[in-house]
């Protein structure tokens, strides 16, 4: 935004301009406030197509998203347009539903969980190819699978393994004298299932940001380090890991805000179910608009807002730790 | 991590999309029914329908194309997805650019008529008389009809012959809850899988449980009542028993199908659209009505399309958009669409005595069709979504043990009686 402020004459940002505009001038401050004005015209034009881009995909769907859930629309009021104003009350509701505390604590677990494995999966591998050994590159290569994969396969594929009578998970582990695990079917599993999956499909994704963040450790100071007598794990703990926190912190904040909003891979799995055991917020906004024969808005953009407000704390919590290691 | 396709989130974005560009520019009006104001000769008229497996070269998009030939028009077809076409409707009467004929699954029709975007038939001199009331039923709200099937469809239960024969059970002998279950223990018994059925948590859960709901007399306005207990029960005792398997929770119809046809199943509960990939199978198969608790068919619930006709504002269209639905309604017409699909009864009593003079062997599924019920029906209407919700959550709940099928059923019933109230 800050291509769109015009600097006041005199200010230090704009040297150049600012001779053009203050020699001719002199006693008369007229023409120069003119000239000022169409600056700021051409200023205004050359941020306008930012502005509109802005508006139009960010202020305009939030704007939306929050005017649908201060309403009551219904199937006839989304078409007539005369949705009546209800204020809080579908939050109320939302909240008081039986599904709330459930699809909270799943959106806890989910992505809590997924994160820390999928950080500390991918921060293991990212070391592992650090050793550029053969076919590193090829292995590494492969490790992207999960990441190209269009999700609606890889979800299917997960769900068709993890099938309760005919999944090969199952019929692996029956070889083995273990027995039948209802993996997508049973309340206690199901959340632990479409985990096992995102962590898989998630690890890609730190591997590469962790992989090319070591890149950028010089490999001096290990060196230096091995040569004062550190150990490997010593290395690592000591001079790697704290010079990769940086890194570490934009991977965590970038996985929690995608995995907060994971619809996909849980719908396809379990729909968000058996009842509500794998539902979280992200599913349970998706299943009120879409996933019924009659498309319950409101509600789900109140849930929508809901996440948008827990990814923005998560956000703010990294802004401030990214000042305060700024001034440290 | 990334997500470059977030299906919830584009959809979402893609409606709002829509909209603010109808807000901001209100310039998409020209895409309603090609703009075509002279009524009479030529112009375009649009048709959309749920069908996106028949593409612009097939019979369906053929015999669509004839009617507006006959009609003196051009009709442009487009296919959505089913549950994509409700959503791109109420977009569309939004903006007010509906298309001139929308081909809708029937629990949607009360759906859409509810937002005063569908004529009714009356307005538009249709005549309806000759459909069968229990499935012109889906399209009938406060007395005023919304829609004409195109044909019907409904559930029942396919059964592997050679499976019965070698643990020696004659599926004529089920009548009643009581004989199926002994035929079911015998199949087990003989060391085969009993039944699959879907219990997947969507519509299609609620449409596979309804037959058993209807068959002990359960009713939809009371989701606990002792008759839905024993329905959900008869479920729930299957699995415990070992004579369904485990992942019918997670099963849709087309799972559960897939099920079948490897040859392990006796039974399996699926539609009329399956008849010709039963006839296929690699070993012979037969059909069964699915039976009422004490005996007699169970009502199925109704499925298939309704011909609906949106509001336009060029009120002219309206005379070529009559002439284009009663050319897909003859009798002719509905079997032609029926052996076009083979899995659509006509719903006239004239359709279906002259497609079973082409082939009897559809005659059980004329049956069940004449015995089945339409969702919304008993005046349920838009009530309908929200009860089925509560409903395939209740299932859903019991089938995986989370809860008793009584527990579950009395939340269901509390959740339902909320989002209705």
């Amino acid at each position: 935004m800050r291509a769109t402020q015009t600097p006041p004459v005199g200010s230090p940002g704009t040297p150049g301009r600012e001779a053009a505009i203050t020699s001719p001038s002199g006693p008369g401050p007229r023409p120069a406030g003119r000239r000022i004005r169409s600056t700021q015209w051409a200023a205004v034009a050359f941020a306008a197509p930012l502005l509109v881009y802005l508006v139009a995909f960010y202020a305009f769907p939030l704007y939306r998203n929050i005017e649908l859930s201060v309403h009551d629309y219904t199937i006839r009021a989304f078409v007539q347009g005369n949705a009546r104003f209800v204020g809080l009350s579908n939050y109320t509701d939302i909240v008081s539903s039986q599904t709330f505390l459930p699809a909270l604590r799943n959106t806890a677990l989910f992505t809590l969980v997924s994160i820390a494995f999928q950080y500390a999966i991918g921060l293991g591998l990212a070391v592992f190819f650090r050793n550029n050994f053969r076919l590193s590159g090829v292995l590494r290569g492969m490790f992207l699978i999960p990441w190209l994969l269009p999700l609606i396969v890889s979800a299917s594929t997960w769900s068709w393994m993890l099938n309760s009578d005919s999944g090969i998970v199952n019929s692996v582990l029956q070889a083995f004298g273990i027995g039948q695990i209802n993996w997508l079917t049973s309340p206690g599993m199901a959340l632990v299932s479409v985990i096992i999956a995102n962590i898989w499909l998630g690890i890609p994704f730190n591997l590469v940001i962790l992989y090319s963040g070591l890149q950028n450790i010089s490999p001096d100071i290990d060196e230096a380090a091995a040569l004062d007598g550190a150990s490997g794990w010593k290395r690592f703990w000591h001079i790697t890991f704290p010079l990769l926190r940086p890194v570490s912190a934009i991977t965590l904040l970038l996985g929690l805000i995608y995995t907060l909003k994971v619809v996909d891979v849980i719908w396809i799995m379990t729909t968000g179910g058996p009842g509500d055991v794998s539902t979280t917020l992200a599913v349970w906004s998706y299943r009120e608009a879409f996933g019924t024969g009659q498309p319950a808005f409101s509600p789900a953009s109140a849930v929508g807002n809901l996440l948008i407000l827990i990814a923005l704390v998560f956000g703010v919590v990294y802004l401030y730790l990214q000042r305060r290691q700024e001034e440290s | 991590m990334i997500r470059l396709v977030k299906s919830a989130r584009v959809a979402a974005m893609v409606g709002v999309l829509a909209l603010s560009g109808a807000a901001l520019a209100g310039c998409s009006s020209s895409a309603s029914g090609g703009g075509s104001t002279s009524s009479a000769g030529g112009g375009t008229y649009t048709w959309w329908d749920p069908y996106p497996q028949h593409d612009a070269s097939s019979d369906w998009t053929k015999r669509v194309e004839a009617c507006g030939v006959a009609a003196g028009v051009t009709i442009k077809r487009t296919a959505y997805d089913t549950t994509a076409l409700t959503n791109q409707a109420l977009l569309s009467a939004q903006e007010g650019t509906a298309p001139d004929i929308i081909l809708l699954d029937n629990p949607a029709v009360s759906t859409l008529a509810d937002t005063g975007m569908l004529n009714t038939t009356e307005s538009l001199g249709l005549d309806t008389s000759g459909i069968d009331p229990n499935l012109l039923a889906a399209g009938v709200i406060d007395n005023k009809t919304y829609g004409i099937p195109i044909g019907a469809n409904t559930l029942a239960l396919y059964y592997n012959k050679t499976i019965l024969d070698a643990a020696g059970v004659d599926p004529t002998t089920i009548t009643d809850w009581a004989t199926l279950n002994d035929a079911l223990a015998k199949v087990k018994a003989a060391g085969k899988k009993g039944i699959s059925f879907a219990g997947i948590g969507t519509e299609e859960g609620s449409f596979q449980f309804l037959p058993w709901f209807w068959g002990a007399g359960a009713k939809l306005t009371k989701l606990d009542s002792p008759q839905a207990t024993a329905a959900l029960t008869l479920w729930t005792d299957w699995l415990s028993k070992g004579y369904a398997p485990n992942s019918v929770i997670t099963n849709s119809q087309n799972t559960t199908w897939e099920e079948f046809l490897t040859g392990t199943f006796a039974f399996d509960e699926n539609g009329t659209w399956q008849v010709n990939s039963a006839a296929k199978a690699s070993f012979p198969t037969g059909v069964i009505q699915i039976p009422a608790e004490n005996g007699g068919a169970a009502p199925a619930p109704t499925g298939g399309e309704f011909l609906t006709m949106p509001v336009q504002k060029d009120t002219a269209r309206y005379a070529t958009t009559k002439k284009i639905v009663e050319c897909m309604t003859t009798t002719a017409g509905q079997v032609t669409t029926a052996t076009t699909f083979a899995y659509y009864i006509p719903p006239t009593a004239a359709g279906q005595t002259q497609l079973l003079s082409q082939d009897p062997s559809l005659k059980p599924w004329v049956d069940a069709v004449k015995a089945a019920k339409g969702r919304t029906s008993d005046n349920l209407g838009t009530k309908y979504p929200k009860i089925s919700q509560a409903m395939w959550t209740a299932v859903q709940k019991a089938l995986s043990g989370e809860l008793s099928p009584t527990a579950a059923l009395a939340q269901a019933q509390q959740a339902a009686a909320k989002a209705t109230s």
